[in-house]
């Protein structure tokens, strides 16, 4: 598994992709975390949906992330677009059938290829979120934000604790990205499928009908990010997101190792 | 040559069907070791198939194979040993060709360094640093036959190794598959241009509608064949007459490609000339030939009438 792992590596640290990723995933998290400071008196708000966050939640000991923790949904649909292709692509460009020859076993295939997406999720989730807090405290002195608390000992504990959740998150919507390029071979209707289900779907039930979030894959994914909101429990996010991932891996992995490879 | 007892390849009742269709019936077949064996047949013919399945990339629907002795329901054990190139070259395109190369080296396990060495034997020195997408069609069909020589492989498929080479290219092909199989590597190449086939090839299995049709030497096959005559009309409706007249007179004929094939020795040619005369007809072209592959794969697959 550790050649495939390696192997992964070779494709994903190409400039357009590994930088290209980066800078998309830094400039959505450089204009949310500067819009939670910038906007803080703003009577439209300066959160997600509209909600208002004081002064006096930013200035708590998980203040630093609190921009982070927002923006973990949004980078987990960048790695979930990255994944979906790079799965897909193997498809459509025919490379499945090469690096099959090469590694027959398909499960220590797939197995090596989720390897490479969780440690480059991990170097994602640690440079934006190092990112994510500078600009936090950058900001805070313009926000007037208090950041007395945030690097006490309950401070690095509420960092250590939303780096997990976001890295769960993300890793969560890069499974979910990897079976959705695996069940449609399409790296266009993937990623489309995906984002129109994320961003537009979701969204629309949930206005209409608000306790159908509670069920929804990308709510409870991003509600981990942020270890729970007000509306839905960190406990109940993780243990139905963890679901529905569990299920799309055995799913994606059973179709990945018994389909016939025909392009 | 001498051959080894171990076929590098052994089909028996090999199966692909798919829902109605079947892409591959029964094919039974071996491959010697050490030999440089013809795939050959139409298109659509199941040659692809028949390469995928002996790949482990899709599972057959009934029959069993071996390839170097192993299994093929378990590749695994031999495809260390196996270099292959299917359907064409298929890479990333924005990696470089030599990048490329070294993910499936890294893959397989493969000492890196051969990389550089692959590159400058297949003719692309000084382009390996390139992406794959600026690549002309020979110089990826180049870079698919350097993928396949990563391992240093016993048995090498290649499945239309010469598409898009040009002439000095598809010497070059030639010359290296020869010299792999005089270092014993067998290879096992599918092909539509049957003249290369038979320059290089000492076996030949020819697949029509998934069907095994010959599967053997090639010298046994065109030993079997007969002597033919082509001939070639003035007026192109005249063929039908030729025809007509070579069949009265006991000589199967087919007509393709806007000739007629007739069956039959070079001593009958003067003969055919002068019936022709007599019933008018003349004749713009009038070959005795001596068995072929071409003739002989038109023959045995059925080609067009």
């Amino acid at each position: 598994m550790i050649q495939v792992f390696f192997a992964e590596w070779r494709k994903i640290r190409r400039p357009t992709l590994f930088f290209g990723t980066f800078a998309a995933a830094l400039f959505f998290n450089g204009l949310i975390t500067s819009f939670v400071y910038l906007m803080i008196d703003s009577p439209d708000g300066n959160g997600d949906r509209g909600r208002r966050i004081g002064r006096d939640v930013l200035g708590l000991a998980s203040g630093s992330v609190y921009g982070f923790a927002s923006i973990g949904g949004l980078l987990g649909i960048i790695v979930l677009c990255v994944f979906a292709a790079q799965s897909a692509q193997e498809y459509t460009y025919g490379t499945l059938r090469n690096l099959l020859v090469r590694q027959p076993r398909r499960l220590v295939l797939l197995m090596g290829k989720y390897a490479a997406m969780k440690s480059f999720a991990l170097l994602f989730v640690v440079i934006n979120a190092v990112i994510s807090v500078a600009i936090s405290i950058y900001l805070s002195d313009r926000a007037k934000v208090s950041t007395d608390l945030w690097f006490t000992s309950d401070g690095w504990s509420a960092i250590a604790h939303t780096l997990v959740n976001v890295y769960i998150s993300i890793v969560f919507y890069a499974v979910i990205g990897i079976a959705l390029g695996i069940f449609l071979r399409s790296p266009i209707s993937a990623i489309s499928i995906a984002l129109v289900w994320l961003l537009i779907l979701e969204n629309l039930i949930g206005a209409v009908k608000p306790v159908t979030l509670d069920w929804m894959p990308g709510n409870q994914l991003a509600t981990i990010a942020q270890g729970g909101t007000p509306l839905l429990s960190y406990s109940h996010a993780l243990i139905l997101g963890s679901s529905y991932v569990l299920l799309a891996l055995v799913a994606s992995s059973y179709l990945f190792a018994k389909r016939d490879v025909a392009n | 040559m001498p051959l080894m007892s171990t076929p590098a390849i052994s089909v028996d009742g090999l199966t692909k069907q798919y829902e109605k269709i079947a892409a591959v019936k029964a094919a039974t077949f071996t491959v010697p070791k050490g030999t440089i064996c013809g795939f050959v047949g139409p298109n659509g013919a199941g040659k692809t198939t028949t390469i995928r399945m002996l790949l482990g990339l899709i599972s057959p629907s009934s029959g069993t194979g071996t390839v170097l002795g192993h299994s093929i329901s378990e590749p695994q054990k031999y495809l260390s040993s196996v270099g292959a190139m299917i359907e064409g070259p298929a890479f990333y395109p924005a990696l470089s060709g030599a990048e490329n190369l070294r993910v499936l080296a890294t893959m397989g396990g493969i000492d890196i360094n051969r990389v550089d060495e692959l590159i400058d034997l297949v003719g692309l020195s000084g382009r390996g640093g390139d992406k794959y997408k600026t690549y002309s069609l020979g110089m990826k069909q180049r870079l698919g036959i350097a993928a396949a020589l990563l391992p240093n492989p016993e048995l090498l498929i290649l499945d239309e190794p010469t598409n898009g080479l040009d002439p000095e290219g598809i010497q070059e092909v030639r010359d290296l598959l020869k010299r792999l199989a005089a270092q014993g590597t067998t290879v096992f190449v599918s092909s539509h241009l049957l003249s290369e086939i038979e320059i290089i090839s000492q076996f030949i299995v020819m697949l029509r509608k998934g069907e095994v049709v010959f599967a053997g030497a090639i010298e046994e096959l065109l030993f079997n064949q007969k002597p033919t005559i082509i001939v070639k009309t003035e007026n192109e409706r005249d063929l039908a007459k030729i025809a007509e007249i070579a069949r009265a007179h006991g000589h199967p004929t087919t007509i393709r490609h806007g000739q007629a094939h007739i069956e039959g020795p070079h001593q009958w040619a003067p003969v055919l000339n002068k019936l022709a005369f007599e019933a008018g007809i003349t004749l713009a072209e009038l070959t005795p030939t001596l068995p072929n592959l071409e003739e002989t794969f038109f023959e045995m697959t059925g080609g067009q009438s």
